[in-house]
């Protein structure tokens, strides 16, 4: 796919002076960037580098439970293994690599030459790496003065009592403390230097009402990790201090409270599954427009609906909580609550809906994720409004049924943008196209195993199974399921082998993108494929949502359509 | 350097953007804030739930000379940065010693309330919830305020050596604000540990 039109603005079309340059140049130039672009990239490569550890592990901990009574792995080595797969996949994983993905993209989407604060970005990087690194040290480091395991096994909430000094008397919740404490201070870095690019880095004309929706909902979630993950930095704290200075707040036999614990890790622990939420509907509100070949339905429902579900989501948290035993009053209003997020999440449904409706949907493989998205994000909810009604929940609580239906959320609906977004923007990045056959085989497989895994993980859940058990006994009609689910895991990890394959394949063999392979509207596509350092060589100017649309389409350019702006005004 | 031109003949309204350095600061106080809120809830939380150890009203003082002097630090590095604004150099290095020595001295306070705390009532953090809550809430204000005098020293010290100049307006604003968002933080630490817990 060459350029469909010879304008693309903003670029140096002076020949670059190729070097031959030693590895450990590069080495060095890759440690020492402050490059946006280079830090996003290495966001990402970080990322998946935890993927692959935190998918690993989870094969572990399906093939010991394909059948009951299993002895593939020990209690403490299962133990051990769920706590690190969740605190890698949501801390490592997710939030990096969304973050990442925002690094890279938003500055080229406002026109701007790099972040507000370059080096902070590259401070928050390597701070995460440090921290995700300190985490995974325990593995080889101490044993803690009584022998305990140095490996935190507390579950990736590590509820209180579990990490006071009498249950967990190794060092593995403290690798758990302060390895999250460290990234999350690179999180508040990142969180802090996206929303300063947003507000002041903006190029000429690019107002906040003709920001692409990809900067929205990243400067949304953005403010949203800057207020929800203190807290658990703070609880976090508050548990060093108990361990290390003899403190009381979560020792209950001091009269400290358990349940405060939870409350302080559901007050992040609810934006969080927003804050990884925003970014993949920011891919899908990017993607979806462009394969259907219209503009965005509803551009001011889509803002307005992120920053209502960004206030609402810091309503919600108890609904983790229901079996604790609060009052009937705070039960009814977190299921109230619930309830009420789901609305301007549909609203976001609808929208995508529309936008696909009538257009001249090309079925490529970043619109093939989205679609899959839009149907299993859907059943998420559904499964999350159940989970919503309190005494559902209390049936069901900390079953299985609970671990499909987040897993539904974060691999179903999350992942499934993030894989879309991989598609499409690898163009921009490397400047080769990512192979669509394998590509295809990767989005099937991944269809396929991800059903087998997770549609068939709701029933043992129904059945009565629990999660974070290491083993069961026959008799309960889990076993047949329990194998299903295996499987389907599988056969995810097969697919995202293909996935990694195409990856390196594409970077070496794949075919040249040029700047802007799907014939998209933002401004990241008008310069070249990889971008220079300094992005654009000179400062665009916009005047609609979609600029680039109204470079090839200067008879019938964006801003006499658009509504709700003043350009309407002056239309009239 | 040959390039494309991609502008249009828009009317040239001015096109100014809020500075960098003072949402990144606002940033930062939200994050504070949030920390600050759970660290207050737990105080809040936890009163009168200690199963031993002394109670607030036996062991703490009101510090009202402490909090006149955080709190008029606050109308200092104000009159600082206007001074700084007026190009006035010996106004602005007037107002931020004061600003620097009222710190000091909150500071020195706070840190013979803890001696008196921990040597004559024997009351430690290890001693009751009332004493987690206690210690790491004022505690990490206190932390707050040292760093923030860190910072103003920095500038104190610069501002002596004739090193700042125009170009640091924005920056200095922006470090008033992190010292006026410490004091207001004490607002609320004393209203809840010293006037309502008490």
């Amino acid at each position: 796919m060459a350029d469909l039109i010879p304008l693309s603005g903003i670029v140096d079309l002076t020949p670059d002076e190729k070097q031959p340059r030693l590895w450990l140049q590069v080495m060095h130039d890759w440690i020492v960037t402050v490059d946006h672009k280079k830090i996003g990239l290495m966001y990402i490569a970080a990322s998946l580098m935890f993927f692959a550890v935190g998918g690993i592990e989870v094969l572990l901990m399906r093939i010991q439970l394909a059948k009951p009574e299993s002895k593939f792995l020990s209690p403490e080595q299962y133990n051990q293994l769920f706590t690190l797969h969740g605190t890698t996949m949501i801390f490592f994983v997710a939030m990096p690599i969304l973050f990442g993905f925002g690094n890279y993209l938003v500055p080229l989407m406002i026109g701007a030459r790099d972040m507000a604060f370059p080096r902070l970005n590259a401070y928050s990087f390597w701070i995460y790496l440090f921290g995700a690194s300190l985490l995974y040290y325990s593995i080889l480091g101490g044993k803690g003065v009584f022998g305990g395991s140095g490996i935190p096994d507390v579950g990736w909430f590590a509820y209180a009592p579990l990490t006071e000094n009498g249950f967990s008397q190794g060092n593995g919740s403290d690798y758990w403390a302060l390895g999250i404490f460290i990234t999350g201070i690179g999180t508040i870095g990142t969180a802090l230097n996206i929303t300063a690019t947003t507000i002041c880095m903006r190029c000429k004309g690019m107002k906040l009402s003709r920001m692409p929706l990809y900067v929205w909902l990243m400067l949304v979630t953005s403010v949203m990790a800057l207020a929800a993950i203190p807290p658990l930095s703070a609880a976090q704290i508050m548990l060093v201090l108990d361990r290390h200075l003899g403190a009381h707040f979560f020792d209950t036999q001091a009269g400290g409270s358990a349940v405060i614990w939870a409350h302080f890790f559901w007050i992040f622990g609810h934006p969080e599954v927003y804050i990884l939420v925003m970014p993949a509907f920011a891919f899908a509100n990017e993607i979806i427009p462009v394969f259907s070949r219209k503009a965005i339905f509803g551009y001011p429902a889509m803002v307005a609906a992120s920053v209502g579900i960004a206030f609402i989501s810091f309503t919600v948290w108890a609904h983790h909580m229901f079996t604790v035993g609060m009052s009937a009053v705070a039960n009814t209003a977190f299921v109230l609550s619930t309830m009420v997020i789901a609305v301007p999440t549909g609203i976001k449904i609808f929208n995508w809906l529309a936008t696909i409706w009538g257009g001249k949907v090309r079925f490529t493989v970043p619109m093939l994720f989205c679609i899959g998205f839009l149907f299993q994000f859907t059943i998420a909810g559904l499964t999350g409004i159940m989970l919503g009604v309190a005494p559902f929940n209390w049936q069901l609580h900390n079953s299985y049924f609970v671990v499909a239906h987040f897993h539904y959320v974060i691999l179903g609906g999350i992942f499934f943008c993030l894989f879309g977004a991989f598609y499409y923007w690898f163009p921009k990045m490397t400047g080769r196209m990512m192979d669509e056959t394998l590509g295809k085989w990767h989005f099937w497989m991944f269809v396929l195993g991800f059903h087998l895994t997770f549609d068939f993980m709701h029933i043992p859940g129904l059945l009565g199974m629990p999660r974070e058990i290491y083993t069961y006994e026959p008799g309960h009609h889990w076993a047949i399921w329990n194998m299903i689910v295996t499987i389907g895991a599988f056969v995810q990890a097969i697919a995202v082998l293909i996935f990694v394959f195409n990856l390196v394949r594409s970077h070496f063999k794949g075919k040249l993108a040029g700047n802007d392979p799907w014939d998209a509207w933002t401004l990241e596509w008008a310069t070249t494929s990889p971008p220079p350092s300094y992005n654009f060589a000179s400062e665009p100017t916009v005047r609609s949502r979609r600029p680039l649309w109204d470079l090839k389409h200067p008879e019938e350019p964006d801003w006499e359509y658009e509504l709700g702006t003043e350009n309407e005004m002056a239309a009239k | 350097m040959t390039t494309i031109p991609f502008t249009y003949d828009v009317k040239d309204d001015p096109w100014v953007l809020p500075y960098r350095g003072t949402v990144g600061m606002w940033c930062l106080i939200l994050a504070e804030s949030a920390m600050f809120l759970i660290f207050v809830v737990a105080y809040i939380f936890y009163l009168g739930k200690s199963l031993s150890g002394p109670t607030p009203k036996e062991v703490l003082k009101l510090p009202i000379f402490d909090t006149i002097c955080l709190l008029s630090s606050s109308l200092t590095i104000h009159l600082s940065v206007t001074q700084f604004q007026k190009s006035s150099r010996k106004g602005f290095i007037g107002w931020l010693a004061a600003t620097v020595l009222l710190g000091i001295i909150f500071l020195l306070g706070t840190a013979k309330e803890w001696n008196d705390l921990i040597f004559k009532h024997d009351f430690t953090i290890h001693t009751s919830l009332f004493g987690a809550t206690f210690y790491s809430l004022v505690g990490l204000h206190a932390t707050h305020v040292a760093i923030g005098l860190l910072m103003l020293s920095i500038v104190l010290v610069l501002g002596l050596l004739d090193k700042v100049g125009e170009e640091q307006t924005h920056r200095f604003h922006a470090l008033s604000m992190y010292w006026h968002f410490v004091d207001a933080v004490w607002v609320v630490v004393f209203l809840v540990v010293y006037v309502i817990g008490r």
